[in-house]
């Protein structure tokens, strides 16, 4: 059913070829006396799915953040397609074709399913196409095999898992050329992250570029071509997904002696397990 | 993976999940009903039954006040507040406030009284200047908020005074300009009345575009693979409000008729239920009011938003402002006084427009002005003074934010924000 498994991937060995549809030079972002990032590189190209991982307040969100026109960045440039752009406001990424699944997911809870899924993007707008954004939306919510009772009820009555859903559904809304995904999966039951990473490969292999943000290094090991990984608002290393856990592990903890590598050279002094854990 | 393997034929797109109980028949239509209500989906049932306690007690005390006349009566008297109520629909929609639509509406009757009695401008042109005023008033509130961040019952409080302030200026020593008697504005707000064969083919109207758009939407459900309602549901929802509709006009019509003050108020209470439910407008609406953020990393303009609700509330202020002086026929110190402000906001909140933002309909100023006014009216049958008024309303008022906040808590604990 489900392509989670580990080692069953193919081995990139070259990244796909093209110019970056995304491509991130020197940003950095201030909040009054926190840095949150500091001259992040980074470059998507179409056809890739990149994995940002590090730890709690690394600044994985704010980089998303500010890709999707919700925070400036204090400097550096952003291109998107070749050309230099400023995302003054979420509108602005929207139209350029960057999509996202934020981490607090910034649904409506007292609209509906539908309402939410079509926001600021409903049709006909002097005369709302109910039925067809109704029908277009079980359509998205399908593809997700979501399993939620009725689009016609407020999200404020969903469980986590099914309002992530409606959120991914709405970021696939409107074919966009980038997908933003900042930890898609945290709230998924099984079948649904496997739909989630499944639905990754799908939009990657119509050539789209999608950035994922993850606790999971299994499902980062499942569907990204590359990880990046940030720590303290810094760039700390590029990986392949075959990369050694501790190898990442250390790249995102800064050291080889941190927390995670004692707790599994504990664990395997004991015997008790063959493998380090995979998820942190 | 999908649930389509459960059952022979394909279920409708919308039906497959099998948790969910479907209202099938009438009375799975009721019980659908009474389960919305437990969960504190109250919607407009508070504001019903309140309006039965109402007018029984007050028909007991005074017979007089469900005659005819003095339901016509009433129905003047609700539209003009009605009108300034629609507008505080729209503020509290978005989840702020406007408290100084009563000095919004009298600063535009004494526009209107100046313009027109003391200048000599065509009556149509005043009407235009009041109502214009407004719409500025409001786009210096949307400014207040959207640039300097200044909560909304700030800068509207401080226009409550500025605008009073502007009122008693304009109006001068004398205090009070009166409108001709006669003119075609204060007939409007005095004695126009629909003609009984007009009012009753409008009463079928609403009925008729029911069965007409329900049709269709069925229609269009169905072709494309949705559940829809049954023709019969239909029929039976559209023949209810037109049976209602005609046995009011047709009560109405046994004293001086219905006015058609109302049956503007009417109108534009339809026209905003439209243009809240069925437009994107509408929707950014609800959203900004339901979840500010949400709605801005959505792509709606959130400014923009919040500038149409306040230039929508001080331009209707405005306009109710005209209405009230059409009635009055004057332009007074005391218009927009006293109770007015009050009033619109209550019938707002009594009529379940939530104070929280993001819940309520434009059916809350029309049912929740006629609460107010019929109080108004029930009092003033019984001789009683406006001390006892103003009691009794404050604490309807302070009834209906009760119920508004528990309703809302309940909906909370029963996941339906
Ligand atoms: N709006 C804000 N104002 C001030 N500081 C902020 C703001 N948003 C984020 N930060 C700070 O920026 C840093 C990075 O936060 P960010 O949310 O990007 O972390 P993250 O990598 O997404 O972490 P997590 O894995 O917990 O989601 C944190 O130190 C946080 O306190
Ligand atoms: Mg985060």
């Amino acid at each position: 059913m489900t392509n989670t498994e580990q080692g069953a991937r193919r081995v990139q060995d070259t990244p796909p070829a093209g110019d970056p549809v995304l491509s991130l030079r020197g940003i950095s972002k201030h909040f009054g006396a926190v840095s949150a990032l500091s001259d992040i590189d980074l470059d998507v190209r179409a056809g890739e799915v990149v994995a940002l991982v590090g730890d709690n307040g690394a600044g994985k969100s704010t980089l998303v953040k500010i890709l999707s026109g919700v925070h400036q960045p204090s400097s550096g440039t952003i291109r998107f397609q070749g050309e230099t752009v400023t995302l003054d406001d979420p509108s602005a990424a929207l139209s350029l074709g960057i999509a996202t699944v934020f981490q607090d997911l910034a649904l409506c809870e007292n609209l509906d399913v539908v309402a939410n899924i079509f926001l600021g993007k409903e049709l006909n707008p002097l005369q709302m196409d109910e039925v067809s954004m109704e029908t277009r939306s079980w359509t998205l919510l399908n593809e997700l095999s979501a399993r939620i009772p009725s689009v016609r009820v407020a999200v404020a009555s969903l469980s986590g898992g099914q309002r992530q859903t409606v959120a991914i559904a709405r970021s696939l809304l409107l074919n966009p050329k980038l997908i933003l995904l900042d930890e898609p999966t945290a709230a998924l039951g099984v079948a649904q992250t496997a739909e989630v990473l499944d639905l990754i490969e799908r939009v990657r292999d119509r050539g789209l570029a999608v950035v994922m943000i993850s606790h999971n290094m299994e499902d980062v090991r499942a569907v990204a071509d590359r990880v990046v990984v940030l720590r303290l608002g810094r760039n700390n290393g590029e990986f392949t997904p075959d990369a050694s856990n501790e190898e990442l592990v250390s790249a995102i903890t800064g050291a080889s002696n941190n927390s995670v590598s004692r707790r599994a050279g504990r664990r395997q002094a004991q015997a008790a397990s063959p493998h380090p854990e995979a998820g942190l | 993976m999908t649930d389509k393997s459960k059952s022979g034929a394909a279920p409708m797109l919308d039906r497959r999940d099998e948790r969910v109980t479907h209202a099938a028949g009438i009375g799975d239509t009721i019980r659908a009903f009474l389960d919305r209500v437990r969960s504190g989906d109250l919607g407009m049932l508070p504001v019903i039954v309140g309006l039965v306690i109402i007018w029984t007690v007050f028909s007991i005390l005074n017979p007089v006040f469900l005659s005819p006349n003095n339901l016509v009566n009433l129905l003047f008297d609700s539209s003009t507040v009605g009108i300034i109520s629609l507008g505080i629909v729209c503020m509290l929609m978005v989840g702020e406030i406007d408290l100084s639509v009563g000095s919004v509406s009298g600063v535009a009757s004494a526009i209107l009284g100046v313009l027109w009695v003391n200048q000599g401008v065509p009556a149509g042109l005043a009407i235009l200047a009041a109502v214009l005023s407004g719409a500025a008033i409001g786009y210096v509130y949307a400014q207040l908020f959207n640039r300097f961040g200044m909560p909304s019952f700030v800068a509207t409080l401080a226009g409550l005074l500025t605008f009073l302030g502007l009122q008693l200026y304009l109006l001068g020593t004398t205090g009070s300009i009166n409108l001709p008697y006669g003119s075609p504005l204060v007939r409007f707000g005095q004695l126009m009345v629909m003609p009984s064969i007009v009012s009753i083919i409008l009463a079928a109207v609403p009925g008729a575009v029911m069965l007409y758009t329900g049709h269709r939407t069925a229609a269009r459900r169905r072709a494309a693979g949705l559940s829809s309602q049954s023709s019969g549901g239909i029929i039976a929802r559209a023949a209810a409000v037109t049976i209602v509709a005609e046995l009011v006009v047709a009560y109405l019509n046994q004293g001086r008729g219905v006015p058609w003050m109302f049956g503007l108020f009417v109108g534009l209470v339809l026209a905003m239920q439209y243009a809240l439910t069925r437009t994107r407008w509408g929707r950014s609406m609800f959203a900004v009011g339901g979840n500010r953020e949400a709605a801005r990393r959505a792509g709606i303009n959130v400014r923009a938003i919040y500038t149409s609700a306040f230039v929508l509330c001080s331009t209707l202020a405005a306009f109710g402002g005209v209405m009230a002086a059409s009635r009055l026929a004057s332009s007074s110190q005391q218009a927009g006084t006293g109770d007015v402000n009050l009033n619109a906001i209550a019938a707002a909140v009594i009529g379940g427009t939530s104070l929280f933002g993001g819940r309520g309909s434009a059916y809350s100023a029309l049912l929740g002005i006629i609460v107010i006014q019929s109080i108004s009216s029930g009092l003033t049958l019984l001789d009683l003074s406006s001390s006892l008024r103003y009691m009794i309303t404050g604490g309807v008022l302070a009834i209906a934010v009760i119920v508004d906040s528990l309703a809302r808590r309940s909906r909370a604990s029963h996941g339906r924000a």
